[in-house]
């Protein structure tokens, strides 16, 4: 047998192997694995913990020191005060937890060579991206809803008289909200490990965007910022669970669009990285 | 290469010297003799090449690996081995050329899993998780029943260690749960980058014996090693690369035959009445020791009758088998990769400490 220059054609002889019934890959047993990998994880819990105990502990605490200091308190901030708000506070904190996370379970792979059996067992790639995309935002806002509601209910108990209740006009959607907020930072944060790969560079980027690109933003010349700053993450999404909304901002749900989008097109980075690159 | 620092008897069995011309492809003609047919092709390798950056890791590289048997996958440190293995398991994107497994590339296998099983890095597992469900997770992935799991942790026999994180395992425990990973969907092929590497000598034994059972099953065996001395033992067929480019794809057998060397070593107090005494056309004479003559050209035999002849006494009557191991460093001399310094040199794991 001599072997030509030219590429071969393949010889029709040498056909797939007939696989036994019912073995291949799927998009929802990709999904099964990926919740495997998700709670078999001691790590995943304790950070999805932590953000959840931050998220109700910062809300209980700033509920119980808001009603302990309310006489000391001036007229403006009494005017300007917002019960839910006040109560969903640690949703600054639970980003922390649930942005490394998100991070993490990504790049997690790529630190321990992992990556190569997952697309191994998945070579067509993309199906692992929407996996673990849906198996962290469905874990994330369960987490996170419970949070948001525990936040509020226990936080508007501390505040007793100055509190209100669910029924309380944009109480519910602030609730929700937050939840759907930290559920997008979580998806935003795996988008970007996708397209970095790396555990540092992924969480530095991650909060360089939510939280240092606003501060950035503020030393822009003033007829600017109008311009720039609502479409920022974090400034566009956190108004889903704002009552009293900065008229410079853009509304509740218009802003969370934004904020879907920047984290759309991290996905969107993330996937093309994936199923363009070497592993 | 130092020439008179040689291995003064085989350690392998079955290997030999080769000469190293032979082996090389000649235009045309890749294969230097009939291949062991035993099967069409499973793995079909063709103009493949793997640019990274400046450097070429895989240079138009083609060749077949067919069922039935456990192909040996040669090369030094750094030949490209790994990368075309990456290749064909589709970790790494071809720059040019195709690599087909099973009628298609592997990652338009709906079940690719079952199609092939590779070992492509002992440790490609996340530390903080158990072995089982390292594997649970992999088997998830095409609805394999968690009851194989524990069959292939069993078969591996990391039974006692299933439920320990697999970052505290060793190179070899990391190796052992590297072949229940490719073994976990039954696979007509096997893709295994550097099995043994690390596995004490029970475990090489029970790798080579793995890899021979299925070959004998009809599986095909692609497996590459640096050691020699490995696949003289395991594989019917090897292929040889350096620098990327294809050196020998020929029947291990068809390496040994072609090895034959007409090489012997003779030791004499009277080295150079010996050596005027064996002088003739054909035959070279090489003072390796004050005492040691190294004749190419004549048989063992023949040596001995003309001492006896001359009445001069020998000591030692040897003739040389190089080691399959020297015949690869002679192959791949001009291709290694990554050159120790000057002094050391076939230094490897089975070298034999040489007496000069």
């Amino acid at each position: 047998m001599t072997a030509a220059v030219a590429p071969v054609p393949v010889p029709a002889a040498a056909a797939p192997r007939p696989a036994p019934t019912g073995l291949r890959v799927t998009q929802a047993r990709v999904v099964r694995s990926e919740w495997i990998k998700f709670r078999t994880l001691r790590s995943s819990w304790i950070t999805l913990g932590a953000g959840v105990a931050g998220m109700i502990g910062i809300g209980l605490l700033v509920s119980w020191a808001t009603n302990n200091h309310w006489s000391q308190m001036s007229p403006i901030d009494r005017l300007t005060f917002d019960p839910v708000n006040q109560s969903l506070a640690g949703a600054f904190l639970a980003q922390l937890a649930i942005g490394v996370l998100g991070v993490l379970i990504v790049t997690g792979e790529y630190g321990t060579g992992m990556i190569r059996a997952t697309l191994g067992a998945v070579p067509k790639r993309l199906p692992v991206v929407w996996a673990k995309l849906v198996v962290y935002a469905v874990v994330t806002f369960a987490a996170a809803l419970v949070a948001a509601f525990a936040s509020f209910l226990g936080g508007q108990a501390l505040l007793s008289t100055h509190g209100v209740s669910l029924s309380a006009p944009d109480a519910l959607r602030c609730v929700i909200g937050a939840a759907l907020y930290l559920t997008v930072v979580g998806v935003f944060a795996a988008g970007l490990g996708f397209a970095i790969r790396n555990t540092a560079g992924g969480i530095a980027s991650l909060f360089g965007l939510l939280l240092v690109l606003p501060g950035l933003a503020h030393a822009l010349p003033s007829s600017w910022q109008h311009w720039v700053l609502p479409y920022l993450p974090s400034q566009a999404g956190m108004n889903v669970f704002a009552v009293l909304r900065d008229p410079s901002m853009l509304s509740a749900w218009t802003g969370f669009g934004v904020f879907c989008i920047w984290a759309a097109a991290a996905v969107a980075l993330g996937a093309w990285v994936l199923s363009h690159r070497d592993a | 290469m130092c020439r008179c620092v040689r291995p003064r008897r085989a350690l392998v069995r079955a290997a030999c010297a080769v000469r190293t011309c032979a082996l090389r492809p000649q235009p045309g003609t890749r294969r230097l003799e009939a291949i062991q047919e035993s099967g069409s092709p499973v793995i079909e390798i063709r103009e493949l090449t793997k640019r990274f950056g400046p450097k070429l890791a895989v240079d138009s590289l083609s060749f077949d690996v067919r069922p039935g048997m456990v192909t040996g996958f040669l090369g030094p440190n750094g030949a490209g081995k790994s990368t075309t293995m990456r290749m064909v398991i589709g970790l790494d994107r071809p720059t040019a050329g195709t690599a087909i497994v099973n009628g298609r590339p592997y990652a338009q296998h709906p079940d690719p899993l079952h199609q092939v099983g590779a070992l492509l890095e002992a440790k490609a597992v996340h530390t903080s998780r158990t072995a089982r469900n390292h594997l649970r997770v992999l088997a998830a992935t095409h609805g394999i029943p968690t009851s194989r799991v524990d069959e292939m942790i069993d078969l591996v026999g990391l039974s006692d260690v299933a439920s320990k994180r697999a970052g505290g395992f060793s190179l070899g425990m990391g190796q052992r749960l590297g072949i229940a990973s490719a073994l976990l969907g039954d696979p007509s092929v096997l893709v295994l980058d550097e099995p043994v590497n690390g596995l004490d000598p029970e475990g090489v034994r029970w790798v080579r014996d793995l890899l021979k059972y299925k070959a004998s099953q009809g599986c095909t065996v692609f497996v590459s090693s640096h050691l020699m001395s490995e696949m003289a033992v395991t594989a019917d067929h090897v292929i040889v690369i350096g620098r990327g480019r294809l050196l020998a794809d020929c029947p291990t057998s068809e390496l040994i035959r072609s090895a034959s060397s007409n090489r012997v070593s003779v030791r004499t107090p009277d080295a150079g009445r010996l050596q005027t005494a064996l002088a003739g056309p054909d035959v070279t004479v090489t003072v390796t020791a004050p005492d040691v003559l190294e004749v190419d050209g004549l048989a063992s035999a023949r040596i001995g009758e003309i001492a006896l002849a001359e009445r001069i006494v020998l000591h030692e009557l040897v003739p040389q088998q190089a080691s399959l191991e020297e015949a690869f460093m002679e192959m791949t001399a001009d291709t290694v990769e990554f050159h120790a310094a000057a002094g050391s040199t076939s230094a490897g794991p089975t070298q034999e400490p040489s007496s000069v």
